[in-house]
């Protein structure tokens, strides 16, 4: 059952890798559009800034979006969960997916700082997920990032700082949390283990 | 709403975690992976691994620290000391780092801040400051303390950030290794004077002087060493203390 972490050169992927390793999951790092045939699952990672995914261009767009048409559920993190919605303000000239209707802007207020790093409590929406199943709303969980997602239809958690903004987003095969559950001790890699059993029980 | 953290830094020396005493005398107190493991599972919200020899096998053997550590630890790892290049950051984030501390070459070269927020991200990037009150200044120090700069601790928190840097370790070298409570004036001055979270480091001894560093300290985060390793205090009894008194923390682990 193999899983494609999608490498974009958005930084260092070295400890999702692990997370997913340590899950016993089959994952790999996949740099070339090719890389996707005969995965199981898509996993879209990334720290940094909004304009790396520019490097996912017309092709991985069109894979990625036929892999869902043909049931291969897809998880992005941190500005893999921004990438899912229709563009960030950090950079304006690169589309998102588009998957979800929205567009991602910068944390602001007074009192906070920014980046916002450290841990932070999920609240649940009060609907099912099968991306958080067995987590309790106001777990913890570790996030670093500047920009966040609005609160939409999809939204199965929110965070605030400063403002709420969406920290996990699901619709049927489409998955995205802007936290780092490789990050988040026993509650990240529960989420990520939610993945792998979506991936392995299709839609 | 976001919690404060407690930081365990382990001071490694060619494998083994040491903690010196105002930069000096150092005692052993463990094997590195085992005392992360502890951490972790006494609810540590991240762990920094501080090489303190800096040798050319002391770095090979932390590497070999870093993959040990990072192999079942699923919080935050940064790493620090001796990073004086892309090509040494790079060895460390690939050993399983999360986030490297530069000191001595971010003063010696500032733009390798820039650098490495551009290749890792801000939040891969933490800048450690370490400063010693001189009046009503705050001088900065490099090389382990040994060496005097010529910047001020707050401007060079607020270049610092400027240049791209994710977090500042900010450690008192007057309370490092003393017991006698963070340096709140200094932590506070430089956490009001910059966007980005700050690190209080140098001078833990109670549980009140992390309160005082939360509150009066503005501080984000605490660091500290041998408070943590012998025990002294527990983290779970720190970090129920801090949360009874009014501290956000992370309770579930």
């Amino acid at each position: 059952m193999r899983i494609a972490l999608v490498d974009y050169g958005a930084g260092n992927l070295a400890s999702v890798l692990k997370a997913f390793r340590a899950l016993g999951a089959d994952v790999h790092l996949v740099s070339d559009v090719s890389g996707l045939a005969g995965a199981r699952g898509i996993v879209v990672p990334g720290v940094g800034h909004f304009s790396a995914t520019a490097s996912l261009g017309h092709d991985w767009r069109g894979a990625i979006r036929e892999a869902l048409d043909a049931g291969i559920p897809l998880l992005g993190i941190c500005v893999g969960l921004q990438w899912l919605f229709e563009g960030s303000t950090e950079a304006p000239g690169s589309p998102g997916l588009g998957l979800i209707r929205g567009r991602c802007f910068r944390l602001e207020g007074d009192d906070v700082k920014v980046p916002h790093v450290g841990w932070n409590q999920l609240d649940l929406a009060d609907r099912r997920s099968r991306l958080f199943a067995g987590i309790a709303s106001g777990s913890s969980a570790y996030f670093t990032h500047s920009y966040a997602a609005p609160v939409v239809d999809e939204t199965i958690a929110t965070t605030t700082h400063a403002v709420p903004f969406s920290s996990a987003v699901e619709r049927d095969l489409v998955f995205g949390v802007q936290f780092h559950p490789e990050k988040s001790g026993r509650t990240g890699l529960r989420v990520l283990e939610n993945f792998l059993h979506v991936v392995r029980e299709g839609r | 709403m976001l919690a404060k953290r407690l930081i365990a830094c382990l001071d490694v020396r060619d494998g083994s975690v040491v903690k010196g005493v105002n930069f000096k005398g150092l005692r052993n107190a463990g094997d590195p992976a085992e005392l992360a493991a502890r951490y972790n599972e006494e609810g540590i919200d991240e762990l920094t691994v501080l090489d303190v020899t800096a040798t050319l096998e002391g770095r090979r053997a932390l590497i070999d620290t870093i993959r040990r550590v990072s192999e079942k630890l699923f919080i935050p790892l940064a790493v620090g000391g001796g990073i004086r290049s892309m090509d040494d950051a790079r060895a460390i984030i690939e050993a399983g780092a999360d986030k490297v501390s530069i000191n001595s070459a971010a003063l010696a070269q500032p733009s390798l801040i820039t650098a490495l927020a551009r290749t890792y991200g801000s939040q891969a990037v933490i800048v450690a400051i370490d400063a010693k009150r001189e009046g009503d200044r705050y001088e900065v120090f490099g090389r382990s303390g040994t060496t005097r700069d010529r910047r001020e601790a707050v401007e060079w928190a607020r270049e610092a950030a400027d240049r791209g840097a994710g977090e500042i370790l900010l450690t008192s070298i007057d309370r490092d290794g003393t017991r006698s409570g963070f340096d709140c004036e200094l932590t506070a001055a430089v956490s009001t004077a910059v966007p980005i979270p700050v690190i209080a480091s140098g001078g833990a001894g109670t549980p009140e002087h992390f309160l005082d560093v939360f509150s009066a300290g503005r501080a984000d985060a605490a660091l500290a060493a041998s408070i943590f390793h012998f025990s002294e205090h527990a983290v779970r009894d720190l970090k129920h203390y801090l949360a009874e008194h009014g501290v956000p923390m992370r309770l579930d682990w």
